[in-house]
């Protein structure tokens, strides 16, 4: 095992590259995939296609059209308009800086929660756990987190904000540990009972905020709760429209963090085996139930930082619904990643882009923001089946086992 | 040696373990009892009456049944006394394999005190909610005859939520575009079938994790759903106006007082349910292609090595489960609200899985299994107009929990088929 790693670690370029190539043809075909659905839910490409064998180029120059305003408008809500920038950069001004390099912080802004919700289900894919609840998981860092920023008054923020996120690690953590416990003592499939944990926790941050509960800001007829003390935000480096914030850095280090965890501690190796290999686990004398809590905890952990920096570094409030499916889509991303660290934080910064750039197509192009949810199914299904990327690109070689990850069944 | 040894102490720790089963049975029901003495019969005032309706919809006159009115505090301290003796022999003798019906009989015993509770003073129609738990259990046991007809097949379908709420989409967007409730339902169920090719597919031919392979219909079903219903159903309301399917009472049975009303008295999709069930009961079990699909599901190579073709077999299932989901899908906007709102399945699909689960994989098993969580849903309606003081939210949490519960295995651990979720490589 020993040997294998230090095998990996003496890398060439071919090497680095290869891992590379399916996951950029997979978001390659997703993005054309995507590409129909758009032209063919356009009601002039449909107008248009009804009178196709007549005129066949009225559809495809409207297909064109349809589809160039759509990622068009993904780009520039995404990265920003280089024109705008260039003009921007020659002019120096501060206000025309500011917009235009609004779309491109505000990527990363989005990101960051991608980051740690990624982060978390990659950690549960390495010990075979598949923690669909990371949605749940960073509601309840959420409201741990922004309980401790309004509660507690007069600290200094080198107190507070730790505080705070530790406080959203613990919600996390809390909310993973009753499936990984019932994984581990009865066998009960983590991917029902984190979807059921989810949905409880749905419903307990709509009591928390409700009327009578004790989160509700009193003095407001809105579902939400107080704001966070200054002492806890998360200090931003720009003045006003951009929203660009510490969490990113603080989001870079746990990737570091965890991939020091799992690739260079004892801990880390045990919990890559269960996952690996149970039953080789098992005779080494790991124990299978604690590795498979420990990685559920930390996993929500992570899930509920992601909450935390939502709440503590964006909102400064918790509000009804406050997470647009970070924890949803984090799946497609740690898979992107192939459960590595580098990987998850590449892939987030990408569906950081993709979510973000996706609300300006929503204005511009009135595409519906759930076109993401459609590529990202796709960049998954891909993933997991690189056979058929390899026969539509006619690709060679077709490594053993490759992006193929196993968890396990019913009660097994 | 060494062998007898491991062989006596494993027989022993199974002792110690049934022992402590049996005893931890013991006390959970003592607790129950408590609970209903503490909660309920301690919180009602001896004087006080519940009344409970036993007639559904509109019933002649001369047919009307009489409501059901009983003290208050004299049953609740009833059930209470009855699940302690429950507990106390329980734990004394043991049930032995009856402790399972034990368990739902003191769980129902809870829930009844907890309505009589509830109606102190006050009176609850008990025809209308097992009626509402009727209809609410029906897209949970469709779900999970879906799931039996894959996971017998040795395919693990967690696609079913994906499935339904695609087919709940199609249904009202075809069945408002043809104007015919029967063309929505079937492309509900084509549409589902379709998805559940895609997923036997990835998990067949391409031996994609199936619970990855899974995921991937979930996500895109929630995402292309929603995408088409914002920029279409929502903008243009005549997609989405399909209507309903109207309720036909069964000549006869719908006669029959009290239960014709909550069976007999409803629309294809109940209906449907109870031929459903019946047929795939009968099909797994007493014919030769059952036969085959258990064989598959439980051991695949042995399956192959008497001629059954695996892959085929496993085809089919999937697919036959995908149009059961489609069916359960129509079920909510063509046999319920008559509209597609989004993400409107709300985890009904996981709901049915569990119920698979907690109906160890059999027909009636989940049919039971899905009345209870159908109750649970039915129940959380009724408190909020019985002002239960109780925050409607955690009402609303309690089919998840209780499906955490059952999946926990309280009741007996289900042991799914052997080859549920492999891959099958031919030798």
């Amino acid at each position: 095992m020993t040997q294998a790693v230090s095998a990996k670690s003496s890398l060439n370029w071919q090497k680095f590259l290869q891992p590379l190539v399916i996951p950029a043809l997979s978001i390659f075909t997703a993005l054309i995939v995507g590409s129909l659905v758009i032209a063919l839910t356009d009601l002039t490409v449909l107008e248009a296609l009804k009178n196709f064998f007549t005129a066949p180029g009225a559809a495809f120059s409207a297909s064109v059209k349809a589809i160039a305003t759509a990622y068009g408008s993904l780009f520039e809500g995404s990265l920003g308009n280089p024109a705008q920038i260039i003009a921007a950069l020659q002019s120096g001004e501060s206000k025309a800086l500011a917009n235009a390099f609004y779309p491109i912080f505000d990527s990363l802004v989005t990101a960051t929660p991608y980051i740690f919700a990624g982060l978390a289900v990659a950690v549960g894919f390495r010990c075979g756990l598949f923690n669909i609840g990371a949605e749940g998981q960073l509601y309840m860092g959420a409201i741990f987190s922004v309980w401790v920023g309004f509660t507690f008054k007069g600290l200094s923020p080198w107190v507070h904000i730790p505080f705070a996120l530790l406080a959203g690690a613990l919600g996390g953590a809390l909310w993973a540990f009753v499936p990984a416990i019932l994984k581990a003592k009865t066998g009960a499939h983590e991917v029902i009972n984190t979807i059921m944990m989810n949905y409880i926790a749905f419903r307990l941050s709509e009591w928390l905020l409700s009327d009578k509960g004790p989160l509700k800001r009193p003095d407001s007829a809105n579902p939400i709760s107080p704001f966070i003390e200054k002492s806890a935000e998360l200090p931003r480096f720009f003045p006003d429209p951009i929203r660009f914030h510490l969490g990113f850095f603080i989001a870079l280090g746990v990737a570091l963090f965890v991939y020091w965890f799992l690739f260079k501690t004892t801990l880390g190796f045990e919990l890559r085996t269960v996952g690996a290999n149970p039953n080789a686990a098992k005779y080494a004398g790991m124990s299978i139930t604690r590795n498979l809590v420990i990685a559920m905890c930390l996993s929500g952990g992570l899930a509920g930082l992601a909450g935390a920096n939502e709440v503590l570094g964006l909102n400064h409030n918790l509000a009804l619904s406050f997470s647009s499916g970070y924890g949803f889509d984090s799946i497609a991303l740690a898979l992107l990643g192939k459960s590595h660290p580098l990987g998850v934080v590449l892939a987030a910064l990408l569906f950081g882009t993709l979510r973000s750039g996706a609300t300006r197509m929503q204005n511009v192009a009135k595409i519906p923001t759930d076109i993401i949810s459609i590529i990202q199914a796709l960049i998954i299904a891909f993933i997991a089946a690189p056979a058929i990327i390899r026969s539509l690109y006619r690709l060679k070689g077709a490594g053993e086992g490759e992006g193929t990850i196993f968890t396990r069944g019913w009660g097994k | 040696m060494t062998a007898t040894t491991t062989v006596v102490s494993s027989k022993m720790l199974a002792e110690r373990a049934h022992l402590t089963r049996n005893r931890a049975f013991g006390i959970a029901f003592i607790v129950i009892a408590l609970a209903i003495y503490g909660l309920f019969a301690n919180d009602v005032k001896p004087e006080q009456i519940s009344t409970f309706g036993l007639n559904q919809g509109a019933v002649p006159a001369a047919e009307r049944l009489p409501d059901w009115v009983i003290p208050s505090y004299g049953t609740t301290m009833l059930l209470a006394a009855a699940s302690a003796a429950i507990g106390a022999y329980q734990l004394v003798r043991g049930f032995g394999r009856a402790t399972s019906v034990m368990l739902g009989l003191v769980a129902l015993f809870f829930i009844f005190a907890f309505l009589t509770w509830a109606t102190r003073d006050q009176s609850i129609n008990l025809a209308g909610m097992l009626k509402t738990m009727v209809s609410r259990a029906v897209p949970l046991s469709l779900g999970a005859l879906s799931g039996i007809l894959c996971e017998r097949a040795g395919v693990v379908n967690i696609a079913i939520e994906g499935m339904m709420l695609s087919g709940a989409m199609v249904a009202a967007l075809v069945g408002s575009v043809s104007h015919n409730l029967w063309i929505g339902l079937l492309a509900a169920m084509l549409i589902s079938g379709l998805l559940a090719f895609v997923h036997a597919v990835l998990s067949i031919k391409y031996k994609v994790d199936q619970i990855i392979s899974g995921t991937v219909i979930n996500i895109f079903s929630a995402g292309i759903t929603s995408f088409i219903s914002s920029k279409f159903l929502q903008v243009y309301q005549e997609l989405n106006t399909p209507g309903t399917f109207k309720a036909y009472p069964l000549p006869g049975l719908s006669k029959i007082p009290f239960l014709g009303g909550i069976f007999f008295d409803a629309n294809i999709f109940v209906y449907g349910a109870y031929v459903l069930l019946v047929v795939v009961h009968i099909g797994l079990f007493y014919t030769r292609w059952g036969l085959r699909v258990r064989a598959v599901g439980e051991h695949p190579q042995a399956a192959d090595t008497l001629g059954i073709n695996v892959f085929r077999t496993r085809y089919i299932n999937v697919v036959l489960g995908g149009l059961m989901a489609g069916f359960a899908g129509a079920y909510f906007t063509l046999g319920s609200v008559g509209r597609f709102d989004e993400l409107m399945t709300a985890g009904r699909g996981y709901i049915g899985l569990a119920a698979m689960i907690f109906g160890k994989w059999t027909p009636f098993g989940a049919a039971g299994a899905s009345l209870i969580f159908g109750f649970a849903e039915s129940l959380q309606g009724k408190l909020a107009i019985l002002k239960v003081p109780i925050p409607s939210q955690f009402l609303l949490m309690a089919p998840y929990v209780a499906t955490m519960i059952a999946l926990a295995g309280l009741i007996g651990r289900a042991t799914p088929p052997a080859a549920d979720g492999q891959p099958y490589e031919k030798q």
